[in-house]
């Protein structure tokens, strides 16, 4: 049997149930295994008492004959959710202290459906941020090095927590927000997979939010399986998110066959970027023949508008941000600036939020500002919202033509040290350039690891799905996966 | 165009967040970085296109307009900063 943190959800779902092993072993060898990743800074809020107490109830389903889908499933949690009772900052410190009174109702079907949950992790700040370098909780470390060098790596962001405690055998599989790349990159970036579900799949309620109209949640997985074992008990109608979507929920675990003889996957061009690097570039290609030698026909397409996907999710989520955590009041919860004699309200609001508040936080919260002030929202709001309708027509169009499913890199390169890319806020965002259209869109996208780079660390290729078609997105992903072989971990060094 | 200290300052102030006189220059910097990037989205012909409201097609949906929630004063003040007496405590708005 595989140590205990290492099993993947399917595995150990059927050794519980076998009786092989219990909930509170495999609950236990994971606090451990968290207790001894510190390094890493992956976990910030350690949950072990309610871990323990829901891994005695799924013990006791298990012997009852009762168990759930996730039964006993040790998982962490992104602190963008909040979990009553638990703190839940979004890496925010203007959010310290705060502890929900109500669950996310992403994390109460997790736990309905028996999920155990270690703790909460490590993120980029209200999870803006390609790098995990805006968290009021510090770096998230990744647990992959490029061979002996020690240089530190990121794990991408804003999901970066829960990348690095899935590639690190801390848990079995975590919960991750997408709303420009934010699953996608980091699972890349640390050889695991990740996928963001159609706009609506997953409700959004009790999740911080961060732009409304392209959040969603989604599970980051150690393969293609866990991923839709994980999806599939997250997603769902919620009357509580008005954008939930009311379909029912297909059992895409039971999709992955693995055959996609006749699937039609689409090479879009404009993904060809100047200055890709090679490698990444190869990738690319040996992705196309995998998916050909399965079967599948491959076609070349155009997807015009995508050079301005990336200047348009930088106004539209930074308007959906300063309208959002406008709530940040220094009135309600969270953190509260101490005021001097003579201050009132405003000054009170303007100190709370600067002391709250992170650079890059303020930075988009502004230039939301800025882009939405009078004078200015047609020139760019408007305008932005414009592209943002041309852009889901370019995929539109080419879903009309027969493209099943499209593939692209994930990320335009692999994880990059620490520190570097601080300096410049563009040259951060161009993390998401193939990532960001997909959120525009509001399609599902899935990142699967598929080799390693020169420097031994992981690459990823992304799939993009038809809308409402992710049991068809996660079956050419399994394929993808299959043809791949990519079984590296990284070397243990925390 | 390019964003002076003056604009950040005034930014800064419509956000509700209090910037340093001597940190508006860098922040006008940023600011002239990140729309210099967004400025691309001129090129765009968006003639007789429609702004985007919602990715999804989908119809909002009703229900009857009645108290479903509530009652629940103790929780929602639980995290306030300052609560006093059943109210959100602030300084003092109107002299």
């Amino acid at each position: 049997m595989t140590e205990l943190p290492k099993m993947k959800i399917a595995e150990a779902r059927d050794a519980l149930r076998k009786g092989d092993v219990t909930a509170i072993e495999l609950t236990e060898a994971c606090l451990k295994a968290i207790d001894g990743a510190g390094p890493l800074n992956a976990f910030v809020h350690h949950t072990p008492e309610i871990a323990t107490e829901q891994a005695r109830a799924a013990d006791a389903r298990v012997k009852a004959g009762d168990a759930p889908a996730l039964c006993g499933i040790p998982l962490g949690i992104k602190d963008l959710f909040c979990t009553k009772g638990v703190p839940s900052q979004a890496a925010s410190r203007i959010l310290q202290g705060f502890r929900p009174e109500y669950e996310s109702t992403v994390t109460s079907q997790l736990f309905d459906a028996g999920a155990v949950m270690l703790g909460k992790l490590n993120m980029d700040e209200f999870a803006m941020g390609s790098s995990n370098e805006t968290s009021t909780y510090g770096d998230v470390v990744n647990p992959w090095r490029a061979g002996n060098d020690e240089t530190k790596l990121t794990p991408g962001g804003s999901s970066g927590g829960s990348a690095a405690a899935v590639a690190a055998d801390l848990c079995l599989g975590a919960t991750g927000t997408d709303t420009g790349g934010s699953i996608r990159q980091p699972a890349a970036f640390t050889g695991i997979t990740g996928i963001k579900p159609t706009y609506g799949r997953c409700s959004r309620w009790g999740i911080v939010a961060f732009a409304s109209s392209l959040d969603q949640a989604g599970p980051m997985a150690k393969d293609v399986r866990d991923a839709a074992i994980l999806l599939q008990a997250m997603c769902g109608h919620d009357p509580k998110d008005s954008t939930s979507a009311d379909l029912p929920v297909p059992d895409f675990e039971s999709m992955l066959t693995g055959d996609i003889k006749g699937k039609v996957i689409g090479i879009p061009r404009e993904y060809r970027m100047d200055g890709m690097p090679d490698e990444i570039e190869a990738l690319w290609s040996e992705g196309r023949k995998m998916l050909q030698d399965a079967g599948a026909e491959l076609r070349d397409i155009s997807l015009p508008h995508t050079k301005y996907a990336l200047p348009a999710y930088y106004v539209i989520a930074p308007a959906e941000a300063s309208s959002n955590l406008a709530r940040y009041d220094g009135v309600r919860y969270g953190h509260r600036a101490t005021l001097s004699q003579g201050d009132g309200i405003t000054e009170m609001y303007e100190k709370t939020r600067a002391e709250g508040f992170g650079d890059e936080v303020k930075r988009r919260v502004m230039i939301g500002t800025y882009v939405l002030s009078a004078g200015f929202y047609d020139a760019y709001y408007n305008r932005a919202r414009k592209v943002r309708t041309l852009i889901k027509r370019d995929f539109e169009t080419v879903f009309a033509e027969g493209i099943d499913a499209i593939l692209t890199p994930a990320t335009p390169s692999s994880a990059f040290a620490l520190g570097q890319e601080q300096a410049d806020p563009v040259q951060m965002y161009l993390n998401d350039v193939f990532t960001v259209t997909v959120n525009l869109a509001g399609l599902p996208g899935i990142a699967v690891p598929a080799g390693l780079d020169r420097k031994g660390l992981p690459l990823g290729l992304q799939l993009i799905g038809r809308p409402w078609e992710e049991g068809d997105l996660l079956n050419t992903a399994y394929a993808l996966e299959r043809a791949a072989g990519f079984v590296d971990k990284p070397a243990k060094w925390w | 165009m390019s964003i002076d200290t003056e604009t950040a300052a005034r930014v800064a102030k419509l956000a509700r967040i209090k910037v340093e006189d001597e940190a508006l220059e860098g922040l006008a910097q940023d600011f002239n970085t990140i729309l210099g990037f967004i400025e691309q989205l001129q090129e765009v012909d968006v003639e007789g296109i429609e702004p985007m409201t919602g990715v999804t097609p989908m119809r909002l949906k009703r229900r009857p307009d009645g108290v479903t929630d509530g009652g629940m004063q103790d929780k929602v003040l639980s995290n306030a900063p300052d609560a006093r007496e059943g109210f959100f405590a602030v300084p003092k708005v109107v002299e």
